[in-house]
């Protein structure tokens, strides 16, 4: 209600959902509404979109259907692959050590820690430089055959730096490891050919490339042993127990289809929007500095830390000037916490305070941006003299 | 009138705040909500009364319900290291402080009201029942609250003409009850809260316990002497026992002894009769006058030694920039430094201090 028109700039937080895979989805919440688990006519229906669902969410993915396991969001794909994976590693080969990047989603790094904390297995951090990115040459010297599993991000949703993931893929691939990625927020803007790409796990939420919250993939390469972490009916290869939400489902494999399609076009249109954004923070604001990797990032994310500043206020500011954006250590309860991400980086605690991510997406235009311009200028300025003032900082 | 005007205003998910947000809403300003978190004894996961998780669920729902923005600002920290260790320092030095004043001078109009400025906003509001009223120079005034049963000015006395310029206190005119009305014909989704006396950082009720869990240093038995200055018992240490007291002292003395005063120079609890209790002099220091000018020579007034306590007649003398003297015209039974000795004429605050000592 703030202002007549509040900008979203939060796309890597979520996207709106494409008015086409409205559309994919209508029929299948009151004219074909069976259980694609049952027998009848009514359930094969349903089977049908599903299977049908899975078969074009292959051919996103160059894979193949049976390959393709849905879930209920990117996080439980995570969850999937690494729970299902370390434990299965365990089982079969006795392994247990997990390697992890330090700049994981939580939706990765807590399962990991939970692993090592209740199941006895290793966590290790295979390094990053001061962009966020794996250093993979350093990682391939930690692979032995202890290793049960290695997950590291394809693109970062804080920083928005992109992982050579297919190079740790082809050495997790020579010495049989199983490599997961986490490519939820690639989703939208990053090749997902999982056979360029070198994976044998990778996680998808399709409410990050317009497509509806609460569905997700996890891709599993044939022969990847993984054991089921949610256990019930036999679905999903019974990887997944749990009745098929298939309007979400079939809305999830319309939202990829498209988004692979027509990634190249949405890509170079918010590139150049994003690169005249970074330029422009960078010129008007002093002491600013663009995180993640200058070149290697998605192409609609923009990141930066200001010295300080209070990311959390800064925030609070915008939104109360119209922008909806978002930081890394951005929380409705107001507990000031530097990201775990940008310390990995090794920025100081007190900079990484002071971070900003902007995501541009589908409705960004270059006039939101141009008065963005100002209102972030004049609101970095006048928390720093706030800063400087306050008696108990 | 107030359309282009920006009011932050101090949420708690009580019954107050949120009434206060609807009638600046509806005088037309454009409002947005705020809540401070603050340090509690327990860590994270206890909840500090002021700011409890249910408290910040309700207080977001009534920002829904009146589609403003609403927001969480983090002031553990700021909370501990001025309001917490004031309170710690001020027991441990054998004083009894009052925590609320502290929070309001840096807290509420400090951390908050920066974050308003930061944000800017053209007033910071709150639900103190208090009014705000300007005199004849132009100046800003402190004006006890409608209903005087609730009046609050008392813990606002500690604001200056900056933070008044700033502040609204839109329940002022208003008593409890037309407030519960208001928040009923909104239907408010608000948490009735009793009032309470408990601090709101305290992970128990008592003060005492937090003090030995925080402030073993406060733990410090010594002598209980009768104005004679004869042993007659032991006490558990200053902290432990208030101005007036009579009950828990463990005294078997045949006349019932009241606590008249702490000496902590000796770390000596000063007990008398009855009828020796009472003083008609105070001391303060710390003084703020609202209209931020120290007063020329003497004047009548009416003071309050407590949030609670009836307004006394007395004769203010300022004594330098920064402490004064009240003289009672009868005497008061309950001086305790520590606590605020705060200044009235008629309806207006004008200002007061930290009571330092008392004589008869």
């Amino acid at each position: 209600m703030m202002k007549d028109h509040h900008v979203y700039l939060d796309y890597a937080a979520s996207t709106p959902v494409d008015s086409r895979v409205v559309e994919s989805m209508l029929p299948y919440f009151s004219q074909i509404y069976g259980n694609s688990s049952s027998a009848h006519h009514h359930g094969r229906q349903a089977e049908a979109a599903l299977e049908r669902a899975r078969e074009r969410v292959a051919g996103a993915l160059n894979c193949m259907p049976e390959e393709i396991v849905f879930t209920s969001c990117g996080s439980e794909s995570d969850n999937l692959a690494l729970r299902g994976a370390a434990l299965a590693a365990h089982q079969q080969r006795n392994a247990k050590r997990i390697l992890i990047t330090p700049v994981e989603h939580h939706a990765v790094s807590h399962t990991a820690a939970q692993l090592q904390e209740l199941l006895g297995f290793e966590v290790e951090f295979m390094p990053v430089d001061a962009h966020g990115m794996l250093q993979v040459e350093q990682a391939a010297r930690m692979l032995n055959l202890d290793t049960a599993l290695v997950s590291a991000i394809y693109a970062n949703n804080e920083i928005g730096t992109i992982n050579p993931i297919a190079e740790l893929g082809r050495l997790c691939r020579e010495r049989g490891i199983p490599f997961h990625s986490d490519a939820v927020q690639a989703g939208a803007y990053l090749p997902l050919d999982v056979q360029k790409l070198n994976v044998d796990l990778m996680s998808l939420g399709a409410h990050k490339f317009y497509g509806p919250k609460g569905v997700g993939v996890l891709y599993i390469r044939r022969g990847t042993s993984l054991l089921p972490h949610l256990t019930g009916g036999s679905q999903e290869m019974g990887l997944r127990a749990g009745t098929h939400n298939i309007p979400y489902i079939v809305g999830l494999a319309e939202a990829l289809t498209l988004a692979q399609s027509e990634r190249e076009a949405r890509g170079q249109t918010l590139r150049a929007l994003r690169d005249e954004l970074i330029h422009q923070v960078l010129t008007h604001i002093p002491d600013a500095s663009l995180t993640g990797h200058p070149q290697e990032r998605l192409p609609n994310h923009a990141s930066f830390v200001f010295a300080g500043v209070d990311g959390n206020k800064l925030l609070i500011a915008l939104d109360i000037e119209g922008f909806s954006c978002s930081s890394g250590s951005a929380c409705k309860t107001g507990d000031p916490k530097p990201s775990g991400v940008l310390l990995a980086l090794g920025l100081p605690p007190a900079v990484a305070l002071g971070s900003l991510r902007i995501t541009l997406g589908s409705n960004t235009t270059a006039a939101d941006l141009e008065r963005l311009i100002p209102v972030l200028v004049g609101t970095v300025e006048r928390l720093r003299q706030l800063e400087n003032a306050s008696p108990v900082a | 009138m107030n359309a282009s005007k920006r009011v932050v205003v101090a949420m708690s998910g009580g019954v107050d705040s949120s009434v206060a947000a609807i009638l600046l809403k509806e005088a037309g300003f454009e409002v947005i909500g705020m809540m401070l978190r603050l340090w509690s004894e327990g860590g994270k996961n206890a909840a500090n009364r002021c700011c409890a998780p249910d408290a910040m669920v309700k207080a977001r729902r009534v920002a829904a319900m009146l589609d403003i923005p609403f927001y969480v600002i983090d002031a553990q920290e700021a909370f501990y290291q001025t309001v917490v260790s004031a309170f710690i320092d001020g027991y441990t030095r054998g004083i009894t402080p009052n925590p609320c004043l502290t929070c309001n001078r840096q807290i509420r109009w400090g951390v908050l009201l920066e974050h308003a400025r930061a944000f800017s906003a053209d007033y910071f509001a709150t639900g103190h029942y208090a009014r705000k009223m300007t005199g004849e120079e132009g100046d800003h005034q402190l004006w006890r609250a409608r209903d005087e049963h609730k009046d609050q000015s008392y813990v606002l006395h500690v604001l200056n003409q900056a933070d008044l310029a700033q502040s609204l206190f839109p329940l002022g005119d208003l008593t409890k009850s037309e407030v519960r009305q208001i928040a009923a014909e909104h239907k408010l989704p608000v948490a009735d809260r009793k009032d309470s006396q408990d601090l709101c950082f305290l992970a128990g009720k008592d003060y005492r316990d937090f003090l030995r869990r925080n402030a073993p240093a406060t733990v410090r038995p010594g002598p209980i002497l009768d104005q004679d200055g004869e042993v007659l018992g032991q006490h558990d240490g200053l902290a432990f026992y208030t101005i007036g007291q009579r009950k828990g002292l463990g005294l078997s003395t045949p006349e019932p002894r009241y606590v008249l005063a702490k000496d902590s120079t000796q770390n000596a609890l000063l007990v008398g009769a009855k009828e020796q209790q009472g003083a008609t002099r105070l001391e303060a220091e710390h003084a703020n006058w609202i209209a931020g000018k120290f007063p020329e020579g003497d004047f009548q007034a009416w003071v309050k030694i407590r949030y609670k306590a009836a307004p006394a007649r007395c004769t203010i003398t300022p004594l330098d920039e920064a402490r004064f003297q009240a003289c009672f015209q009868h005497p008061l039974i309950d001086i305790t430094p520590g606590q605020a000795a705060v200044v009235y004429r008629g309806e207006q605050c004008l200002g007061g201090g930290i009571i330092t000592s008392s004589q008869s």
